[in-house]
């Protein structure tokens, strides 16, 4: 079963006044549980107030979300429940921290879910430990920590929720390839190991390349396509023309396929990339020992 | 939503009154207040909603937005009334008399001239914000406080901390909205309480909105510095405020219309 639905999802900004504007027009989606999706799209395509619907912080103009197969905005007194079922990890979301101590701001989380302690703590620490917050920084106050540390504990309160669905907005974005590649990594972990949907959405078509399954592209505040990755990445010179970039290799890949080389000009990733060139440089050996003899 | 809420309400446009030259507007405007208080005839009153009415016409800013400028005041408006309207007492008979309450035809006169000035003085000086964007405003204040320096009152950092507090004003609420969104998706409940509940449930929200505001105070501090800022001496302005015609000629209006109601003050000495 789908765990996250919409139909005709539509929300119009500022209505009645003269600074209307459409962000997010005619969604039909349906994500199935534990896939890990790529949400892509340019500045202004709509990924951010989608996402904000699927949590339920923004109240949809028209159309109907069903998280779970519950309608979402059926009963507003559920809605606090249904959130709970949707972990929502912000932009910068280390400017949230508030708590004194890092723990006490994980803990804000299954605290308001209304836990008992024993399981609170048992949360707290399962979170920590997969975003790689150490015991030691457990007790330092959040504002004592380095910014990649920081955005670690931030992902850790959403994680402790332990949310069906887990939605974040370019965790990646102001890091360094390092650490980029490290929480990236952390969420991949998670979803493996929690067998949860997770959406993530980026900027960077080489991080959607190379962790997402499927990837959604979010165009002009319409769904443009949801598909499997290769799927998508077939579609790469329309993908261009939004303003979006393919990733680097597959630049390259389409620029050999133009030039006569047998190669797929969908490849998207190092690994497959770097497995074609390999085949290519075999069966040039080849052919030069088959000329040679 | 926060974001709605509209604060250094600047309207952009081209009209003559958006085109005066800020200082003049904030005179004008003072003077307009004086014109209000001195009026304590009815016919001068009148002269003052007739002036009110002309300039939202010429500004081209809609009835609309003097209805919003007048919505937060009209607790006091009909406190003041009620007040008026009670306490004012005349030589002639009361209209309604009512245990210890009389309520004379004087205290009604007063109450809706209370009432009617109060409303021309918000539309009026509302009409200084909605024509004048805030940079503008606080340069203009700069230079109207000027004298001040002599005594020592650090003009310029006042008026370049106002500057910097209102082009924070959108950034702020920006963030605070963030923030709310952020602490509401981790479960944060701000809406059901008790008050104490609800103040507590704002801690979330402050002390990460403090947070910033320090990282930014810090930021643009820092920024300044890297750019030269070191304070009024020697400093000089990009856009030099200029008086025109068209100021001197909304000033002779203001004086004639003060003039106007001093003459009708005098000549009328009756209420009419």
């Amino acid at each position: 079963m789908a765990v996250i639905r919409t139909e005709h999802l539509s929300h119009v900004y500022s209505e009645g006044t003269p600074f209307v504007k459409m962000a997010i027009q005619d969604v039909n989606l349906s994500i199935e549980e534990g896939e890990m999706v790529g949400v892509i799209g340019h500045t202004g395509s709509g990924k951010s107030t989608l996402i904000q619907h699927l949590n339920g912080l923004l109240k949809p103009t028209s159309g109907k979300i069903y998280i779970d197969g519950e309608d979402m905005w059926a009963d507003k007194a559920k809605l606090r429940e249904i959130r709970f079922k949707v972990g929502l990890v912000f932009q910068y979301p280390e400017y949230q921290l508030f708590e004194e101590t890092v723990y006490r701001d994980i803990a804000f989380g299954p605290k308001n879910m209304g836990l008992s302690e024993e399981e609170v703590d048992k949360r707290v620490r399962q979170a920590a430990a997969f975003v790689n917050v150490t015991e030691e920084m457990m007790n330092k106050s959040p504002f004592e920590l380095s910014g990649g540390q920081k955005r670690r504990v931030a992902i850790a309160g959403v994680l402790a929720m332990n949310p069906k669905v887990l939605i974040l907005d370019e965790p990646t974005a102001g890091l360094d390839p390092k650490g980029r590649d490290r929480i990236l990594g952390q969420i991949q972990e998670y979803q493996q190991d929690q067998k949860n949907t997770v959406l993530i959405v980026s900027h960077s078509m080489e991080d959607v390349a190379k962790f997402a399954k499927k990837v959604l592209v979010m165009n002009q505040s319409k769904v443009f396509m949801y598909d499997d990755t290769e799927k998508v990445f077939e579609h790469a010179s329309e993908i261009e023309q939004m303003g979006l970039a393919v990733p680097q290799v597959t630049k390259i890949f389409m620029r050999l396929a133009d030039m006569g080389y047998p190669v797929d000009p969908h490849t998207y990733t190092i690994q497959a990339a770097k497995q074609q060139v390999l085949r290519l440089f075999e069966e040039q050996e080849a052919k030069q020992k088959k000329g040679g003899m | 939503m926060l974001r709605d809420i509209t604060i250094g309400q600047y309207f952009p446009g081209h009209s003559f009154i958006h085109k005066m030259d800020p200082r003049m507007k904030i005179i004008a405007s003072v003077l307009y207040i004086v014109i209000l208080f001195v009026a304590s005839r009815p016919l001068g009153l009148l002269l003052g909603i007739l002036m009110v009415v002309m300039m939202y016409m010429i500004s081209k800013i809609s009835a609309k937005m003097v209805a919003k400028s007048l919505k937060p005041v009209v607790p006091i408006i009909i406190f003041t009334a009620v007040l008026n309207l009670f306490f004012m007492t005349g030589p002639s008979e009361p209209l309604v008399s009512f245990g210890f309450i009389h309520i004379y035809p004087e205290g009604v006169a007063m109450a809706v001239m209370m009432a009617v000035r109060i409303m021309c003085l918000i539309a009026g000086t509302s009409l200084l914000t909605y024509t004048t964007s805030p940079i503008e405003l606080t340069d203009a204040i700069e230079v109207l406080m000027g004298p001040l320096k002599k005594v020592k009152v650090p003009v310029h950092e006042i008026a370049m901390m106002m500057t910097i507090a209102l082009r924070f004003i959108p950034t702020l609420i920006e963030e605070t909205d963030k923030i709310m969104n952020a602490q509401k998706a981790r479960g944060a409940d701000m809406e059901t309480g008790s008050l104490t509940q609800r103040a507590k449930a704002l801690i979330p929200i402050l002390i990460p909105l403090f947070v910033s505001a320090f990282r930014r105070a810090d930021e643009l501090a820092l920024a300044m510095e890297c750019r030269c800022y070191r304070g009024s001496v020697g400093r000089t302005r990009m856009k030099q405020l200029e008086y025109a015609k068209r100021d001197f000629v909304a000033l002779a209006v203001m004086l004639l219309c003060l003039a106007l109601v001093i003459v009708i003050n005098i000549y009328f000495p009756k209420m009419i």
